[in-house]
């Protein structure tokens, strides 16, 4: 009997409340009696990902100082599951804090090199999107996407910290979109 | 204002040049009075040292201190554009090494005896002294750094 509709077994997450998976509760089917539930492998692990974003601790130049700012207790960036790792091998989150200078860019791939897939990037500061004033200056790389393919610029010089966390924020509409700008 | 006396050491010992905080000398001189003046007038604290370009020439200073007296003294000597080469200092005052090794990879300037006259800012493989008035501001547009070659760099 080809037109009769599949039995439906789960229901449909019944909202925000009571769920650990707020944000792709559209997705979860759960079934009743507990215990299981069924949605997309790609939201599950999307939604991971943008709510456990471990940056690299790296400052380049003054927009470090605006980084540390966000990282601090006045924003907070822990409730949104970012924390600091001191290895890029922990890492899957780079801020580009500051003026990326010729010497320093083989520094700056290296580190991508070695941090784990998936990984992303957010260009922080008119001089990682640009190089700004600095763009002809004879020891400066003009932009950063010179050196590693870049997910979000943030502008600015520097940008403040709600600015940062505006770009995260982009950033996660851009990882739950399933979005990078590296392979 | 270096001390007056100190000077007029400097001139009756060499054929030295009074400048408005210290002397110019013959880059042939140099390494003697500084010898002169660490060990005979007790300036023993390397300050500092710089270099400029000017129109005809390079210009390399020497700051040293006399921590008793807190007197300070320039030494100057300017050497010629073309192959420009002057004595080291680091073998008088270690305190020149990097000094001079920041002059030599921004300026050019070639210090004899040096012990380990490598580029200190620049990297490695940058072409050529970027503070020369001769250096094209365009040069770094042609210049990229070496990136390493791994799969995820290809995308």
């Amino acid at each position: 009997m080809a037109d009769d509709p599949l039995p439906v077994v789960g229901q449909p997450e019944a909202g925000p409340a009571g769920s650990a998976l707020t944000d792709i509760a559209e997705e979860v089917v759960r079934f009743p009696g507990g215990g299981v539930a069924i949605l997309r492998s790609d939201a599950l692990f999307h939604w991971a990902q943008k709510s456990s974003m471990w940056p690299l601790t790296f400052g380049l130049a003054c927009c470090a100082i605006e980084m540390m700012a966000t990282f601090a207790g006045r924003f907070d960036l822990d409730r949104f599951g970012i924390f600091l790792r001191p290895t890029p091998r922990q890492s899957d989150v780079m801020i580009i804090a500051g003026t990326v200078t010729i010497k320093m860019a083989p520094r700056i791939r290296t580190l991508y090199d070695q941090m784990a897939h998936p990984k992303w990037v957010i260009s922080m500061g008119s001089c990682a999107n640009s190089g700004d004033h600095y763009r002809n200056v004879y020891s400066v790389v003009p932009g950063v996407d010179h050196v590693i393919p870049v997910d979000i610029y943030v502008a600015g010089c520097p940008p403040t910290p709600e600015a940062l966390l505006e770009g995260i924020f982009a950033l996660q509409r851009k990882i739950m979109e399933g979005d990078r700008a590296g392979a | 204002m270096p001390a007056p006396e100190i000077v007029a050491a400097l001139q009756t010992r060499f054929s030295a040049t009074p400048t408005a905080l210290g002397v110019e000398l013959p880059s042939s001189e140099l390494l003697t009075a500084l010898r002169a003046l660490r060990d005979a007038h007790g300036y023993r604290y390397y300050v500092t040292g710089t270099g400029a370009e000017s129109a005809t020439s390079f210009e390399i200073v020497h700051a040293v201190r006399n921590l008793v007296s807190n007197d300070t003294i320039f030494v100057k000597v300017s050497v010629g554009k073309d192959a420009p080469e002057v004595d080291s200092a680091a073998f008088v005052y270690a305190g020149a090494e990097w000094q001079e090794r920041e002059i030599w990879d921004l300026f050019g300037v070639t210090f004899r005896a040096h012990p380990d006259l490598r580029r200190i800012l620049m990297p490695d493989d940058y072409p050529g002294h970027p503070l020369r008035k001769s250096f094209a501001m365009d040069t770094p547009w042609g210049y990229r750094p070496q990136t390493s070659e791994t799969p995820e760099a290809a995308s």
